[in-house]
C-alpha cells in the first residue's frame, strides 16, 4: 500500500530533522550567518551617539532572515546531493507534492529556529519593541517564513542538477519573493510606531497569507514536472 | 502565421508612422505641458510588457506540463521582450520623472515594481544562458513564478508607496480628454501588435536555431 500524503511529509520531515539533530550543523551556520548579517548592519545604521537609525530593527530582521533562509535553502539540498539521495528520495513509491511538503516543512521549522533567537537579538540590539503586539509579530513572520520557503525549497530542488546553483538561488529566488519582503518590513515596521498600527500590519497579513496559498498551491503542482529528468 | 506576417509588419509601421504625427497634433495638457506627450508611449510599452509577461506565464505552464517546444521558445521570446520593454519604460519614465518631480529615479510605486519585474525575467534568461542543460525547465518554472508574482507585486509596491499618477487618471481621461485617450489606446494597440511581430520573428529564429542543431547532430552520427 501507498503510504498517504500527511504519512509520507512528516517522513521526510522526520529523516530531515534526525540528520539536523545529528549533526545541528545547519541551524548553527545559519544562526551565525545571521548573527553576522546584525553586526554587519549595526556598523551602517547605528550612528554617531549609539543611537541606531529610526525604524532600520524592521528592515535588518526581515534581511537577515531572507539571507540566512538562502543558507539554508543551499545547505539542505547540497546535502542530499552530496549523499545521491535525492534521486533515491524521488524514486520512492511515494506521491512528489508529499516530499515536496515535507522538504518545506523542514525548512520552514529551521529558519523558525532561526528567527526564535534572531528576533530578540535585533529588538535588543537596536532598542526595537518587537514584543508589543507578539502574536502579531509573530503572524507576520510565520506567514512570510512560508511564502519564501515555498518558493525556495522548489527553487532550490530544482537546481540541485545544476552547476551554478550556488548564484542562481538567490538570483531566482529574492526578486520573485520581493512582495513577502515588503509585506514583512512594512508590516513590522508597522508595529514598531507608537502606538502600534495594528491596521496597517493586519493589512500586510492579508497580502501574505494570500501570496503563501498561491505559492504553495503552485508549488505542489509544478514540482512533480521540474523533478522528472 | 507566415502569411500574416508581412501585411503585420506593414501595418505596425503605419502605425508607428501615424502615431507620432497624432502625437505631435494632440492638445497639450495644461500642467504638464510638453512632456507629458511622453506618457501616449510610456503607457503603451507597460502595455505590451503586461502582455508579454502573460505569454511567457501561459507559455511556461504549457512547456512545463506538455514539453511543446514552441511554447519554450514563445516563453522565451516573451522573457525578452519583457525586459526590452520594461527597459524602455523605465527610460521613458525617468526622463518624465526628471521634468515632473525634478529627479531622475524616484522610488514610487510603479517605478519600482517596473523594475522588479525586469528583475525577474532577467533572472529567467540568466537562469536560460547559466543553467546548464535541461535549463528550459528550470527557466519555465522562473516563468511561472514570476509571472504570478507580479501581481503580488503590484500591489505590495502599491501599498509601499505611491506618488505617481493613480491609475484614476486613466479612468477618468476618457470622459474627460476623449482624443487623447482614443490616441492612448492607438498607441497601446501598436506596442501590442509590435510585441506579437516581435514574438513571431524570434519564435522563428529559435526554430531554425533548433532544426540546425539537429542537423549538426545529424552529421555527426
Amino acid at each position: 500500500m501507498r503510504p498517504g500524503f500527511v504519512e509520507v511529509a512528516l517522513l521526510v520531515l522526520k529523516k530531515d530533522l534526525a540528520i539536523e539533530f545529528k549533526s545541528r550543523e545547519i541551524v548553527y551556520t545559519t544562526l551565525f550567518f545571521a548573527v553576522a548579517c546584525v553586526m554587519i548592519f549595526s556598523f551602517a545604521f547605528v550612528m554617531e551617539e549609539g543611537v541606531p537609525v529610526q525604524g532600520a530593527a524592521a528592515g535588518i530582521l526581515w534581511i537577515a532572515v531572507a539571507f540566512s533562509g538562502t543558507l539554508a535553502l543551499g545547505r539542505t539540498f547540497e546535502r542530499e546531493r552530496y549523499g545521491e539521495t535525492l534521486r533515491a528520495l524521488l524514486l520512492a513509491p511515494a506521491s512528489r507534492p508529499a516530499i515536496y511538503a515535507g522538504k518545506l516543512l523542514g525548512m520552514i521549522l529551521l529558519m523558525a529556529a532561526t528567527e526564535v533567537i534572531l528576533t530578540p537579538m535585533v529588538a535588543f540590539f537596536f532598542h526595537a519593541p518587537f514584543f508589543a503586539r507578539p502574536l502579531l509579530l509573530a503572524a507576520l513572520l510565520g506567514l512570510g517564513t512560508i511564502g519564501f520557503a515555498s518558493v525556495g525549497t522548489l527553487f532550490a530542488a530544482m537546481l540541485v542538477r545544476t552547476r551554478t546553483r550556488d548564484v542562481l538561488l538567490p538570483i531566482l529566488l529574492y526578486p520573485v519573493t520581493i512582495p513577502v519582503i515588503i509585506a514583512g518590513v512594512r508590516g513590522t515596521a508597522a508595529l514598531l510606531q507608537s502606538p502600534p498600527e495594528e491596521p496597517v500590519a493586519t493589512l500586510w497579513i492579508g497580502l501574505l497569507t494570500a501570496f503563501d496559498v498561491v505559492f504553495v498551491t503552485l508549488a505542489l503542482w509544478t514540482f512533480e514536472p521540474l523533478m522528472t529528468e | 502565421m507566415k502569411k500574416l506576417f508581412v501585411p503585420l509588419v506593414v501595418v505596425v509601421a503605419a502605425m508607428f508612422v501615424a502615431a507620432p504625427i497624432a502625437i505631435a497634433e494632440a492638445d497639450y495638457e495644461s500642467t504638464m505641458l510638453l512632456v507629458q506627450k511622453i506618457f501616449y508611449f510610456h503607457f503603451a510599452t507597460w502595455m505590451a510588457m503586461t502582455v508579454a509577461i502573460a505569454v511567457c506565464g501561459i507559455a511556461s505552464v504549457i512547456y512545463l506540463f506538455k514539453g511543446s517546444k514552441i511554447s519554450d521558445w514563445c516563453a522565451v521570446a516573451s522573457a525578452e521582450l519583457v525586459v526590452v520593454f520594461g527597459v524602455f519604460g523605465l527610460f521613458s519614465g525617468s526622463l518624465w520623472g526628471r521634468k515632473a518631480w525634478g529627479v531622475w529615479w524616484q522610488w514610487d510605486a510603479r517605478v519600482t515594481m517596473a523594475t522588479m519585474l525586469v528583475l525577474i525575467f532577467l533572472g529567467y534568461l540568466m537562469v536560460r544562458k547559466y543553467g546548464g542543460p535541461g535549463s528550459e525547465k528550470l527557466a519555465a518554472a522562473m516563468g511561472i513564478f514570476g509571472a504570478a508574482t507580479s501581481p503580488f507585486v503590484y500591489k505590495s509596491v502599491d501599498w509601499w508607496r505611491t506618488i505617481h499618477p493613480q491609475t484614476t487618471v486613466m479612468r477618468t481621461l476618457g470622459e474627460k480628454w476623449p482624443g487623447a485617450w482614443l490616441l492612448v489606446l492607438f498607441c497601446s494597440a501598436a506596442f501590442v501588435l509590435l510585441t506579437v511581430l516581435l514574438l513571431t520573428a524570434r519564435v522563428r529564429l529559435e526554430a531554425m536555431r533548433s532544426r540546425l542543431d539537429e542537423m549538426y547532430l545529424a552529421l555527426e552520427d
